[in-house]
């Protein structure tokens, strides 16, 4: 399921710590209680999260930069890898599950 | 057992369209006693007790039911992820609008060529320019939008043009999904099945554009398994991960699951929960340990499941049996004729035969 490291470099782009991201808006992300866990929805998967995966994409709203998500993460666990955080961010924006704002703030909701 | 994360509602086999690829039962007048909107909304409530995720309201054409939009409420208000998945004959400004405002999260729109002409024909019905409309209200409206092509023999030749229109029409993900012979396209196959040539060219073509594309839209290719050395895992294994539930009400592992001489099991005669787990139909194919040789002893029993039951029914008569098209199958001669059929002289000679329109 998940990309190669190869395909992720194939799309050109990596996460950076300045990067604002946030979900593609053909993805949702809910808690499902059937499962007891977070998933992402799509028009074709389910992807069931494990782990801090639900809380990083929790703070994933086109605002928060990379950065912050990664401090904000730091403050409830005590450690949060930021390359851990970014690599995961990486295979979902190869998927374009997540889209990458950077530059000035976005506005919109 | 795991629970099931999609459900497959078919809302209608009634249809305005007249595919001859289409993969609906030919035998549609005995779904003509549909479900009404009470029994959906407890379909949906039963499926999202169940651990449904995902709700793609298909057909048929969906937009002929007329409280389309009350279903799509009523799911979305379970927090179902709702996918249309239509024709988009029916398609207005007014009923997008209240699709909208109901809560649909993602539509499908199918069309059969690139070019005008030869979608209305393929379709049976001038429709192409509806479509396009469509499409271009989906995205207006802020919904992801996906193109969906059946590829065959009468219009992969221009799979390129298809990749064009994908990219104009700003579509966020195209499936080009080469046709699944059940239904009227088992009926007819013969005028449907492309050469090797034409497929070897198809995917070059895909291959490019994909690259070409990748940042823009996800192009997914689905392949043609009677040009395959393994069969295609079907639905990720026999009621393991998805559901149907037929227009009046049968619930199937998948839409094809109809033609199998298996007992019928109703949303109106049982609970939803003891279908999915007790159901003959449902627990018929389920896992390995109905699997014949050479399907028992081979380690790709659990990536392919054997492959597709409908198939192998179709094929052999025997749903039991491995999917003829898995060249490891003692039946892959049934597949292999056809396919030396369709790369034969006569191949592609005869016209094929419109599915029926049947829109009330
Ligand atoms: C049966 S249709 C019903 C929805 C709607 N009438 C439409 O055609 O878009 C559901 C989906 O299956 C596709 N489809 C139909 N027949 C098929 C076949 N034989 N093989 C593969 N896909 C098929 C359609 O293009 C559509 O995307
Ligand atoms: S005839 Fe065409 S449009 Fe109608 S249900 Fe079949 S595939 Fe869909
Ligand atoms: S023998 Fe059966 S399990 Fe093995 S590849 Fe063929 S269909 Fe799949």
């Amino acid at each position: 399921m998940d990309p190669s490291p190869a395909a992720t470099r194939q799309r050109g782009r990596v996460v950076g710590g300045a990067d604002r991201p946030r979900l593609a808006r053909h993805v949702r992300l809910t808690f499902d209680r059937t499962r007891q866990r977070h998933v992402l929805l799509h028009p074709e998967t389910v992807v069931v999260l494990h782990g801090t995966g639900a809380e990083i994409l929790q703070l994933c709203d086109g605002r928060r930069t990379v950065a912050e998500i990664v401090a904000a993460l730091a403050g409830r666990y005590r450690s949060v890898p930021d390359d851990e955080v970014r690599r995961f961010l990486d295979r979902l924006l190869a998927r374009r599950w997540v889209e990458l704002a950077d530059g000035p703030e976005l506005t919109d909701g | 057992m795991d629970s099931p994360f999609g459900l497959l509602a078919e809302l209608t086999y009634r249809c305005p369209l007249g595919c001859a690829y289409c993969s609906n039962p030919l035998n549609m007048a005995d779904y003509s006693d549909e479900l009404a909107t009470d029994e959906w909304r407890r379909v949906l409530a039963e499926a999202r007790d169940l651990g449904v995720l995902q709700c793609h309201l298909s057909g048929g054409e969906p937009l002929l039911r007329r409280d389309l939009v009350e279903i799509v409420a009523a799911a979305h208000d379970l927090g179902l992820y709702t996918n249309l998945v239509t024709s988009a004959v029916g398609f207005s400004r007014a009923k997008a609008e209240r699709l909208r405002a109901a809560g649909l999260d993602h539509v499908q729109v199918s069309i059969q060529a690139a070019e005008p002409a030869a979608s209305d024909r393929i379709a049976g019905t001038p429709s192409f320019r509806r479509k396009i409309e469509a499409m271009g209200r989906v995205k207006e409206l802020g919904w992801p939008l996906t193109v969906n092509v059946v590829l065959h023999r009468l219009n992969i030749d221009r799979v390129a043009d298809v990749l064009a229109l994908a990219e104009d029409v700003g579509a966020d993900r195209l499936e080009l999904a080469n046709t699944q012979y059940y239904g009227w396209a088992w009926h007819n196959r013969a005028a449907l099945l492309p050469s090797r040539a034409q497929l070897d060219a198809a995917e070059r073509v895909v291959r490019a554009a994909r690259e070409r594309l990748r940042d823009r839209m996800d192009v997914l290719y689905v392949i043609p398994d009677y040009y395959s050395r393994y069969p295609k895992p079907c639905m990720g294994g026999w009621a393991s991960r998805q559901l149907t539930v037929t227009p009046n009400g049968d619930v199937l592992p998948c839409p094809a699951a109809q033609s199998l001489p298996l007992p019928r099991a109703s949303v109106r005669e049982h609970p939803l929960a003891w279908i999915w787990t007790d159901a003959p139909v449902m627990t018929a194919f389920r896992g390995t340990d109905w699997m014949p040789q050479p399907c028992r002893g081979c380690e790709r029993r659990e990536v392919d499941f054997g492959g597709c039951r409908c198939q192998a029914f179709q094929l052999t008569g025997d749903a039991a049996r491995t999917d003829p098209v898995c060249h490891l199958s003692p039946d892959h001669d049934m597949v292999a004729r056809a396919v030396e059929a369709a790369n034969g002289e006569r191949a592609g000679d005869r016209p094929p035969v419109a599915r029926p329109h049947l829109a009330r």
